[in-house]
């Protein structure tokens, strides 16, 4: 135990200084584009010219990567008014954020309604496996994106070409996963089962789910892995509100240390979300 | 005193921060303010008799001008029929009375919440500024103004009827109309958002190539198609002897990216709307080569338009909308306002740009890349009169570039989708007499282009796909 916990405390240490030593070379590196502009020898003409360039004497224009210190003020300014909301183009990242989980949430629950009833189907009967399994392995390789023209073209609706999007995308990874743990119960099992005359529904509900369910959540995790990913580039493309909006809106102004800003946050709930499904994953393992 | 902190007042809270309250500085504050105290000035000025009575006429006059292209035409036409059948003429494609009467008679409205989408660029400045100055729901209406990714996204917008109205590069209504890259869907552009205001672009390395004969094998981006982008690009390129199809590259860039590739060195240029430009200029990565004004002066580029569908579903809403996006254009118009416009819509929910990239795009005193100031007061400018002759021009550069194939019929789709021909055509069914020759001739790079004679101009052209 003791081991253990030491083994942590140095795990951490290690991480920390690998973002100390990350952290310095950035700051290192951007170090030199601070330096500010002096006007000596400049003509009336110059010091206007050097202004519409952005170069107010005196001060210093952000041009290039941007330094810790703007990342730290961009950081804060996002942080500390999440919820504003200033008309349909400009809202607060926690609102952006909201309406990309709400997305991903509405896409994954659809696509969990179609992909484990039927999982469980195709892992029942091998029949069914079989006359499923050339769409299956056709469909999954797709990009997700590239549903998008297509999706637009047809919905005639773009917040719901995203839902599909992500729906599409959510569907592969539970559908094969619930198809393998579902063909994967222990024959002694529902061979009591059917000892027993239990019947279906109640086998399915009561011996194979919860024998399957530790290999449906892994697929589930991979979905919402993929899902997170999606939904930025598919906001990017539909543009209106989300986090992937967001990022393009900053992209169009070319503004880097909120694009690296947004990279972060993405990063961190894709980290949260994948961190629930391990919990849940937990939650249904049993040993035997 | 320093305008920062306030230390020896006794009914004051010594904070560290913005008085305000909020976390900025007090730099930024005054800046926030200012673009606040902006939008208050511009809508003061618009409430003036003066600037009314001036946009009214603006309207009318524009409405007017479309109808008559020719002075003479026009002067001849009135004499004839006289000053009433004349507005009752134009009255029958856009209600003029109802027009004027709209700020009044709310009721009329046929559907008061619209959903118009733009992208962010100067080209939409009176499509985005009626936004915060109250120009529309002065009108009774209440419309989100909505930012969009991309021009593909647009169209496909419009067509799935998600916006009501629309920011369109001026050639996609006719692209649309035709079924060029869709389904054939009717659009019709109500006016023209903009005049001037592009740019061709070149990387800082290419300072001393400024010769377009030398440019073989160059990368060029543009930002569609179907835009006017592309049109001039080309026709620019061929004058000098570059064949656009084979010499160089046409890539279709979004203006952000076109900015970052510059500076990459992925690209040698561009031909972009603005501020991305003047963008380029102050992320000092390349530098203004020209300015499309000086290939044809007072070229259309942007427009606004909706759906014929909309339009005929909606008469008095469009009339609303369109009275407000007019009312606009007059201010931005006035180059005293340029300034104000520019703080107005720089804030992250309209363009999202430094202010003082759009100062210089809009007053037209910028800085050109080189190291010099230049001084252009119409480098961008708002004449939203939908010239016909514009449209057979855009018609004429889809054959020459092979975009469409075989005969066009020039006027009648111009006609169809350049809104306000549709005048003459209720003139003719009342048995007036209808005014000859509305379309206006131009000329670009010093070439004369008369519409009447398209066909032979679309096959006149050395480099050129036209059969």
């Amino acid at each position: 135990m003791n081991a253990q916990r030491s083994l942590n405390f140095r795990a951490a240490l290690l991480s920390v200084l690998m973002l100390l030593v990350v952290l310095g070379i950035w700051y290192v590196a951007t170090a030199s584009s601070t330096a500010a502009n002096s006007t000596a020898g400049m003509t009336a003409e110059q010091i206007e010219y050097a202004k519409m360039m952005g170069k107010d004497p005196g001060s210093a224009k952000s041009t290039g990567f941007p330094t810790l210190g703007q990342m730290g003020t961009t950081i804060w300014g996002h942080l500390s008014d999440p919820f504003f909301d200033r008309g349909p183009n400009d809202k607060g990242i926690a609102i952006q954020l909201g309406y990309s989980l709400g997305r991903v949430g509405l896409g994954f629950l659809l696509a969990m309604l179609v992909a484990i009833p039927l999982g469980f189907v195709i892992g029942m009967s091998p029949l069914m496996r079989k006359a499923f399994d050339p769409f299956i392995q056709v469909l999954k390789p797709i990009s997700p994106l590239a549903w998008m023209p297509l999706a637009l073209y047809t919905i005639k609706d773009s917040s719901a070409s995203g839902i599909f999007v992500i729906f599409i995308c959510s569907i592969w990874p539970m559908l094969v996963n619930t198809a393998f743990g579902v063909a994967a119960v222990k024959r002694e099992w529902l061979n009591v089962a059917r000892t027993l005359e239990v019947n279906p529904l109640r086998t399915a509900f009561q011996v194979i789910l919860p024998a399957a369910a530790p290999t449906i959540l892994t697929g589930m995790r991979i979905s919402m892995g993929i899902a997170w990913l999606v939904i930025v580039a598919a906001e990017m493309l539909v543009g209106g509100t989300g986090i992937g909006y967001f990022v393009w809106n900053e992209w169009n102004n070319l503004s880097l240390p909120n694009v690296i800003f947004a990279i972060g946050v993405i990063g961190v709930v894709g980290m949260l979300l994948d961190l629930l499904f391990g919990q849940i994953q937990k939650m249904v393992t049993y040993v035997e | 005193m320093t305008p920062y902190f306030d230390p020896y007042n006794a009914d004051r809270p010594l904070m560290l921060k913005c008085s305000c309250g909020k976390d900025h500085t007090v730099a930024e504050h005054q800046q926030e303010m200012s673009a606040a105290s902006a939008t208050a000035e511009l809508k003061r000025r618009s409430l003036t008799s003066e600037f009314e009575a001036y946009s009214n006429a603006f309207i009318e006059a524009t409405l007017v001008k479309a109808l008559f292209p020719q002075d003479e035409v026009r002067r001849r036409f009135l004499r004839a029929v006289g000053k009433g059948t004349a507005m009752a003429a134009i009255g029958s494609v856009l209600p003029m009375a109802s027009l004027q009467a709209m700020a009044q008679d709310k009721n009329a409205l046929e559907k008061t919440k619209l959903k118009i989408g733009f992208i962010p660029i100067t080209c939409a400045t009176p499509l985005i500024m009626a936004h915060p100055l109250g120009f529309y729901s002065k009108q009774g209406l209440d419309v989100a103004v909505t930012k969009t990714a991309g021009w593909a996204l647009i169209r496909d917008k419009m067509i799935n009827k998600e916006y009501d109205a629309t920011h369109f590069l001026s050639p996609m209504p006719l692209a649309i109309s035709m079924g060029l890259g869709s389904n054939p869907t009717p659009m019709n552009v109500a006016t023209i958002q903009n005049v001037n205001g592009q740019a061709i672009t070149l990387a800082l390395k290419h300072k001393n190539n400024r010769d377009p004969k030398n440019w073989t094998g160059f990368k060029f981006a543009v930002p569609f198609e179907y835009s006017m982008h592309n049109f001039l690009l080309r026709y620019y390129l061929a004058e000098a002897g570059i064949n656009p199809d084979t010499d160089v590259q046409i890539r279709v860039v979004p203006p952000a990216e076109m900015v970052a590739n510059l500076k990459a060195g992925n690209l040698d240029g561009f031909l972009g709307p603005d501020p991305f430009n003047q963008r380029a200029v102050y992320e000092e990565a390349g530098f203004i080569h020209v300015l499309t004004k000086d290939l044809w002066n007072g070229h259309p580029c942007c427009a606004f338009g909706s759906s014929t569908e909309f339009i005929q579903k909606n008469p008095n809403t469009f009339a609303a909308l369109y009275r407000a996006v007019l009312t606009a254009a007059a201010m931005a118009r006035q180059p005293g306002n340029r300034e104000l416009i520019a703080k107005v819509i720089a804030p992250a929910q309209y363009l999202n740009q430094p202010e003082a990239v759009l100062t210089q795009v809009l007053t037209g005193k910028f800085a050109d890349g080189l190291g010099k100031i230049q001084n252009v007061p119409d480098r961008a400018d708002f004449d939203p009169i939908p010239w016909q002759s514009m449209a057979v021009w855009m018609l004429t550069q889809m054959q020459r570039w092979g975009y469409v194939k075989g005969e066009v019929n020039y006027k009648q789709i111009a006609e169809k989708v350049f809104l306000l021909t549709d005048a003459k055509k209720r003139m003719k069914e009342l048995d007036q007499k209808v005014p000859e020759g509305a379309y206006p001739k131009f000329k670009i790079m010093g070439k004369e282009f008369d519409a009447d004679k398209a066909a032979a101009y679309a096959k006149s052209f050395a480099i050129s796909k036209a059969a």
